[in-house]
């Protein structure tokens, strides 16, 4: 029960944290990547908030045993480069570019009461599906 | 440079900075997007209300912003259609197969020091923006 408010509760915090930072303006996100264009530094601005209190926190986090309201810590396990993790990668920038949507915009634009989230969840959702499809072992 | 905004950036981004933690902190999990949104339909059945409450989190943190500050952020108008929708296909294709996007990779596991997602961040990020480049600047399909 009080890790679904928690759940909540940050996804509050970030929802909020990414309309501040105007991340749900998909055309902000594409000035950002257009380095030879209208180039706008923001999203560089709005990683490093986020990682220097992230960092600083999980250093200090990761050295407890558990977290406070559940047994363990789930981190991904994998820790080597893979030509799947580099072509993932690449093809997510290539929607990223297109669109000027990642997954997080994509939701809290909702909020906006944007019809452009709501294709670009849908076809987030597509894309899961297929990749379970074609790459996921029987 | 285009409407540079370096202060909203920085508060934003320090808030999903400590929303990312307290995620971490208390119920140990990471606060990647990507993932949150497909374990809705491909994690454990016990492993599914938190995950819609983080998004509906979202939606609502966008809303109470919008309701401080009306007008702060509009949405688009009139975007090509086809470049949202295969551009959409290809950020879940991409992060389900790369495990992470923006949120995952780019914040919280570079804070983990991952070299998995240095390496990934640097790669979404760079094929991000040649993909500008060709619809912008070859094609010009976009102002």
């Amino acid at each position: 029960m009080k890790t679904h408010l928690i759940a909540l509760l940050s996804g509050i915090l970030f929802g909020a944290g990414l309309a501040l930072a105007h991340m749900i303006d998909p055309n902000k996100v594409l000035n950002f990547l257009d380095v030879t264009g209208h180039w706008d530094p923001s999203l560089l601005f709005v990683m490093i908030g986020a990682l220097s209190v992230a960092m600083i926190a999980f250093r200090f986090i990761l050295k407890r045993p558990a977290p406070l309201l559940s047994t363990s810590f789930h981190l991904p396990q994998k820790t080597s480069i893979d030509p799947k993790l580099i072509a993932g990668a690449a093809i997510f920038g290539i929607g990223w570019g297109m669109s000027g949507y990642c997954p997080g915009p994509s939701v809290t634009g909702l909020s906006l009461f944007s019809s452009e989230s709501v294709i670009m969840i849908l076809t987030i959702y597509l894309g899961f599906f297929a990749c379970h499809r074609l790459l996921d072992r029987p | 440079m285009e409407n540079f905004t370096p202060f909203s950036a920085l508060a934003g981004g320090a808030l999903i900075g400590i929303s990312s933690a307290m995620l971490l902190f208390f119920n140990g999990r990471i606060a990647g997007i990507s993932g949150i949104m497909n374990g809705v339909f491909y994690a454990p059945k016990n492993d599914k209300v938190w995950r819609l409450l983080f998004l509906a989190g979202l939606v609502i943190g966008g809303l109470f912003l919008g309701a401080f500050a009306p007008g702060f952020n509009t949405p688009r108008q009139g975007y090509p259609i086809v470049l949202l929708g295969i551009g959409g296909f290809l950020v879940g294709f991409g992060t389900r197969m790369a495990n992470g996007c923006v949120s995952g990779h780019g914040v919280c596991g570079i804070a983990r020091l991952s070299i998995r997602s240095i390496a990934a961040t640097l790669t979404f990020i760079a094929s991000g923006m040649l993909t500008v480049y060709v619809i912008r600047h070859l094609l010009e399909l976009t102002a």
